[in-house]
């Protein structure tokens, strides 16, 4: 069955102790992030997809064209591929100027120079790169030279998009503000999309779906809210705990939708990422004593057990994914439909500069990203 | 406490004494003998001197002969520095060491090794007489031929540090864009060798300009043919010093212009 | 002018003094040497075309004087001579041609008088076989031919071009060699059809290459002056060594190298 995405099973033997396996399959227009830990093999599937390290069994087919299948003896070459690739040190060509780079791509397919020239520039425009036509890549900052790298890639219209690790050289504001630009580039591109990372909060802003990946397996798939609810691995576990949630601050204050939660931070304003680890929040039957600033009723939604511990999932007013011992679940008699009482110091909630533009990229605008 | 620590730091930052004496007696080796040279010009005879056939000619073929041997060896020597650097083959270490070799031999053997390999009674240069007539002894490719086996080792080697030092991971961005192999090379892979290329192509010219040994035991010596400035300088120095000088002081000027002309950019991958 | 005079003195004092005879200098080191025991290092600088006849000759002159040990300096005789008046440290100068030693006389550089221990003709080299077919210097003008000389500024050359020039022949040479050993190693090799050597090289050759004789009335002699340098480092040596090689074993050397008597 052909599709005009990504439809890759295969394996690649790195080395006598490490085998690559993955199965994933990207739909057009949709972004899979494959999340993972150092070393988990994440630069070994870029290589394997993008055609610069042959499979040695399985397939990688792209919109309908088989890329690599060692059992039919097919490997097509990076050059024909089309995947475009933004990779983890963007590897701009130094001895060219900006346009040059982007131009590289269709100039390499046989367009003409002029006509490449005028491809790169309009790409330079919609990337918000007027005026760097000249400039050489050392002479650029992080955040110009990952859009540049970006522009690059699709300039020369590619089938699909390979992202590896787009945002892990940046610092941290950095990185807050190119989310937003990453987040709307993936979205006009009409292919398939896939996002390499470590960080799970690119992964669960940028991503429709997630692949956990881990010494070289696929351990878990699914939405942001499968992994965060059900993690498989503890690695997956670690990664659920984070709440995410985003809102508007004005000293000491966020506003979550309908909700307000007191931060420790007065200072900062604007729009906020927050977040908040599941076992930082205490569940109760009573109000609290001592009431917390941040404190308030609401019903559980689901209990996942998870060994020794439960994971909950509360309702309105702010959902919320919380952690609490088997002990704790049984003591209070927790079960679905509970009515509780949740309560979050406000020195338990961490807070970080936001763009209103990247919530909105997340099409999910009354729950919290999570 | 503040004063000694920030005048320790300023001292660190020079360099530290003990090491302008070595360098200074280096530099002084390196001074000396063109102090002396210079003292030795025939400053009011130059003018004479340098317009004579002796000269002109000896300054034209070495020009003809070391810019050849610069072009040949990177025709010929970027592939085969590509080879070393790229190509896995049985033997690898073997070609590398042979074409190491005339950079260690003393160039007198390297000239009797062309001879019995292209000499009129040699290897390849007997069958190539008989055949065609072409003899390379005694004649201006014959200069060219031994020059550029002495200078082309030196492009080879640059090269293929060059390469080897490459981040091959351009290439393979490269060819994620679309750029099929021989893309690759014109548009990325020389562009970033570039000054190690150049940096090689002038070692070799300089290298194949001061040839001697192998070129008078192998082309011979004859003005206008094959008398290259050393040669003639090697054989003015007996009979009329102040020549001698003359045409030392072109060479010493020449092959100063072009080496200054490189300034610091392109040794730095050296 | 001033030259010529200088030259027919050097020439005269050299015929007069051409006789090995009893008239020689304090210390007889030429048979065992009666004076004090000679010591030491004692530099010679020898024309290229003495090399085989002086290592036999130093050989033999070790073994007759044990503490001396006798180190040859062998090049065409101008490169020597100019060596020479830089301040080379050197005992004993063996020139191949006279106006070289002239010129280091002319720079007071000689102890005492030069005087002529040797004689050399010239004689055309070819390769074994005489593959060109070379019969005189007249073939010296066959274009079709790879011809050598030794370079003009050395004795070898210098003579070579008086035999031609002699001969009335205007030659067409495809390289001048450095020296007169080099060019014998190119026609040995079979490099070259032919080049002007001296005998004394085509008999060191040992039927390495064979040689064509020139006719005496286009030959030009070579006369060796030998003398004894004012900068000497060990002058006693030296003196010892220019006696050896006047003397009846010395010559005898010589003789047997092809050298004709002075």
């Amino acid at each position: 069955m052909s599709t005009a995405g990504l439809e890759a099973d295969f394996a690649v033997r790195r080395s006598e102790r490490f085998t690559l396996r993955i199965r994933l399959s990207v739909l057009p227009g949709r972004t899979v992030a494959l999340l993972g830990p150092n070393g988990a093999g994440k630069s070994t599937v870029v290589e394997a997809i993008a055609g610069l390290l042959p499979v040695d069994a399985g397939r990688i087919e792209l919109a309908g064209v088989l890329l690599d299948c060692p059992e039919r003896g097919v490997f097509v070459p990076p050059e024909r591929r089309r995947v475009g690739v933004v990779f983890q040190d963007l590897l701009l060509f130094p001895h060219l100027a900006v346009i040059e780079n982007i131009a590289f791509g269709p100039r390499s397919r046989g367009v003409g120079r002029r006509a490449a020239l005028v491809r790169a520039r309009q790409w330079i425009e919609r990337l918000d790169l007027g005026g760097l036509e000249h400039r050489r890549p050392p002479e650029l900052s992080g955040g110009q030279a990952q859009r540049v790298a970006l522009a690059r890639a699709l300039a020369a219209d590619p089938l699909l998009l390979l992202l590896d690790e787009p945002l892990a050289a940046l610092d941290i504001t950095m990185r807050t503000r190119l989310r937003r630009t990453l987040a709307q580039h993936l979205q006009q591109f009409e292919g398939p999309r896939l996002l390499i990372t470590h960080d799970p909060t690119e992964a669960f802003l940028l991503a429709d779906e997630i692949c956990i990946i881990e010494a070289g397996e696929i351990t878990q798939s699914g939405t942001v809210e499968d992994i965060l609810l059900r993690p498989r691995t503890p690695y997956a576990a670690d990664l659920a705990g984070c709440n995410l949630l985003a809102g508007n601050a004005s000293r000491g204050e966020v506003a979550v939708g309908t909700h307000v939660l007191h931060i420790a931070d007065t200072g900062i304003e604007g729009p906020v990422l927050l977040t908040i680890r599941p076992n930082a929040v205490s569940v109760h039957r009573t109000p609290p004593e001592g009431s917390p600033r941040n404190c308030w009723e609401t019903t559980l939604e689901r209990l996942e057990p998870l060994g020794s511990r439960v994971r909950l999932l509360t309702g309105p007013p702010l959902p919320l994914a919380v952690e609490v011992t088997r002990e704790a679940t049984d003591e209070l008699g927790l079960h679905q439909g509970s009515r509780v009482w949740v309560a979050v110091k406000a020195t338990e909630i961490g807070v970080q500069p936001d763009d209103a533009a990247a919530r909105n990229a997340r099409k999910r605008e009354d729950q919290p990203s999570l | 406490m503040t004063e000694r620590v920030s005048r320790r730091r300023r001292s660190a930052a020079r360099l530290p004494v003990l090491l302008w004496l070595p360098a200074g007696l280096g530099l002084t080796l390196f001074l000396l003998p063109f102090a002396g040279l210079l003292a030795r010009t025939p400053w009011r005879d130059l003018p004479v001197l340098l317009t004579s056939d002796i000269v002109t000619d000896a300054l034209r073929l070495s020009l003809i002969a070391s810019l050849s041997a610069a072009g040949i060896s990177l025709l010929l020597g970027v592939p085969l520095a590509w080879l070393l650097a790229r190509a896995e083959f049985p033997g690898r270490s073997l070609v590398r060491g042979m074409v190491t070799l005339p950079l260690v031999l003393p160039p007198v053997v390297g000239g009797a090794a062309l001879l019995f390999a292209f000499g009129r009674r040699g290897l390849v240069g007997e069958p190539l007489y008989e055949a065609t007539g072409l003899l390379l002894p005694f004649s201006t490719w014959g200069v060219v031929v031994a020059t550029t086996f002495v200078a082309m080792p030196f492009l080879v080697i640059t090269v293929e540090g060059a390469l080897r030092n490459l981040d091959r991971r351009y290439e393979g961005a490269a060819a994620t864009l679309g750029a099929g192999r021989w893309t690759v090379m014109r548009r990325v892979t020389l562009p970033m060798i570039a000054p190690s290329l150049v940096a090689g192509t002038v070692l070799t010219w300089a290298r194949a300009l001061g040839e001697f040994g192998a070129t008078i035991t192998f082309a011979g010596n004859l003005q206008g043919r094959t008398q290259t400035l050393p040669l003639a300088v090697f054989v003015a120095l007996e009979s009329d010093r102040d020549a001698a000088v003359a045409i030392s002081l072109v060479m010493v000027v020449v092959s100063l212009l072009v080496l200054i002309a490189l300034r610091d950019r392109w040794w730095r991958p050296l | 002018m001033l030259r010529a005079l200088v030259l027919a003195a050097v020439a005269a004092a050299a015929l007069a003094c051409g006789q090995p005879d009893a008239d020689a200098p304090a210390s007889r080191g030429g048979d065992g040497g009666a004076g004090p025991a000679l010591q030491g290092k004692v530099l010679i600088s020898a024309a290229a075309s003495l090399r085989d006849a002086f290592s036999e000759i130093a050989l033999a002159f070790e073994a007759a004087n044990a503490g001396v040990d006798v180190v040859l300096n062998l090049a065409s005789s101008s490169l020597l001579r100019a060596q020479i008046l830089e301040g080379a440290p050197v005992d004993v100068f063996a020139s191949a041609d006279i106006s070289n030693m002239d010129a280091v006389v002319a720079a007071g550089g000689v102890a005492g008088e030069a005087r002529i221990f040797a004689r050399n003709a010239l004689r055309i080299a070819v390769p074994k076989g005489n593959p060109a077919g070379v019969r005189g210097l007249g073939d010296f003008a066959r274009p079709e031919l790879l011809l050598g000389l030794c370079a003009p500024e050395v004795p070898c050359g210098a003579f070579a071009r008086r035999a031609l020039a002699r001969a009335g022949v205007v030659a067409s040479v495809d390289t001048y060699e450095p020296d007169v050993r080099a060019l014998l190693t190119r026609v040995e090799l079979g490099e070259l059809d032919a080049g002007v050597t001296y005998v004394t090289d085509v008999i060191a050759s040992r039927g390495r290459v064979e040689g064509i004789e020139i006719p005496e009335e286009h030959n030009v002699v070579a006369e060796y002056p030998i003398a004894v340098l004012a900068g000497a480092p060990n002058p006693g040596a030296a003196a010892a060594f220019v006696a050896f090689v006047l003397s009846d074993a010395g010559q005898a050397i010589l003789r047997e190298h092809g050298f004709a008597a002075p």
